[in-house]
């Protein structure tokens, strides 16, 4: 599956099927700070990627207080 | 493909986002009913707007300004947004075309200020001409706009998108320096006090995960890319040491936030220098200070002054905060 990361924007590629709560411990992500979308679809974290999914991993963490 | 279980606490059916917190995962529809309690019981719990209100939204182009503008209109409240154009290079630029689209694909009226026509000046510009690192001047010059805008526009109340992990952080940074000044101060509405309007923040119970989530479902675009000379601050360190709690004990942030304003915020009523009368007049603008001129007047008068810094210029600075 194509992953797109952001900050700085970048694709990496994993093998599926994975979960989502898999996918952020791989990337060292947290949960309480990415969403993840999967084909435009907002999934939590038990939903299973294939390998034909396009995957974006969004952060929500912003600087401004 | 989703997982087995993986349903609405509500209507059972297909999840879109889990919740540890509410040790609960919810559909699009009852995600957004989630978000619209939360600030209903915010807006009530702190009277902070009444439906006659005019109200002026301060947004950035982020998610939670964005969530927050959207949420307010959905709600029936009059409401329009105030864009500053913080002249932070290409983020500007976009930020600013995100509101921008914001507003016209929903009808809603849009004031737009630009720091560089208007002041004279732009954050990256202030933060090299005053010392002071850019969110610090971003910060001191975005909340003095709000307020002239609101007044010159004749609003009753300035709407802000902060949300519970900003405030959280804030707390967490305020609570490690026992900074009983900023403690006192920290609180969801502040009044309307010597001729500046009242100011609100109506997403103080819900995290930016999400309001994130929320402009997801609802198909609003937003700023996805963090602000280039915001990388590294402190704020955000301490948004991911919180994080980190929350992450071994969910709930952890609301109860850590939401606790302090139910329980500790009462005790320091009254302890700011605010509150205790020590503030003067700044004898340029008349807006309210410790000293003779307000940090305000003090920051336009250096930055204006000062030959324009790329942002390119002040990114190091920024990482290094």
């Amino acid at each position: 599956m194509k992953v797109l990361l952001r900050n700085p924007r970048r694709e990496v590629e994993f093998d599926g099927p994975r979960s989502v709560d898999r996918l952020l411990d791989e990337l060292q992500l947290s949960r309480e700070a990415h969403l993840v979308i999967r084909n435009g679809t907002l999934v939590p974290g038990d939903a299973v990627l294939g390998d034909d999914d396009q995957i974006e991993v969004r952060p929500v963490i912003s600087g401004g207080a | 493909m989703t997982a087995v279980g993986s349903k609405c606490r509500v209507c059972k059916g297909p999840a879109v986002i889990d919740l540890p917190r509410h040790n609960a995962k919810f559909c699009a529809e009852h995600l957004q009913q989630l978000c619209r309690r939360q600030m209903a019981k915010a807006i009530e719990d702190f009277d902070m707007l009444s439906p006659a209100d005019r109200i002026l939204v301060a947004v950035s182009g982020g998610k939670d300004s964005l969530a927050v503008w959207d949420m307010l209109i959905e709600a029936g409240y009059q409401a329009d947004g105030l864009y500053i154009g913080l002249g932070i290079g290409e983020y500007s630029t976009d930020s600013g075309g995100y509101v921008q689209r914001f507003a016209d694909e929903r009808g809603l009226h849009l004031v737009t200020i630009d720091l560089r026509d208007e002041y004279g000046y732009d954050v990256p510009t202030a933060a090299r001409a005053t010392g002071r690192v850019p969110c610090s001047a971003c910060g001191l010059s975005k909340r003095r706009l709000f307020d002239q805008a609101a007044l010159d526009g004749g609003y009753d109340v300035v709407v802000t998108g902060h949300n519970l992990d900003d405030e959280a952080a804030v707390l967490f940074g305020n609570t490690l320096r026992w900074d009983i000044d900023y403690l006192a101060r920290q609180m969801p509405v502040l009044p309307a006090a010597n001729g500046f309007p009242k100011k609100v923040k109506p997403l103080i119970r819900l995290t930016e995960r999400e309001m994130a989530a929320w402009c997801l479902v609802r198909g609003i675009d937003y700023v996805v890319e963090e602000c280039p000379i915001a990388a590294g601050n402190r704020h955000l360190s301490y948004k991911e040491s919180l994080n980190a709690v929350e992450a071994k004990s969910p709930g952890a942030k609301a109860s850590f936030y939401l606790g302090f304003l139910e329980r500790m915020a009462p005790l320091l009523a009254g302890k700011s220098a605010a509150a205790a009368g020590d503030l003067n007049e700044c004898e340029r603008c008349g807006s309210p200070t410790t000293g003779e001129v307000c940090a305000f007047c003090r920051l336009v008068e250096k930055s204006s002054a000062h030959e324009p810094v790329p942002v390119e210029m002040v990114l190091t600075r920024g990482r290094r905060r």
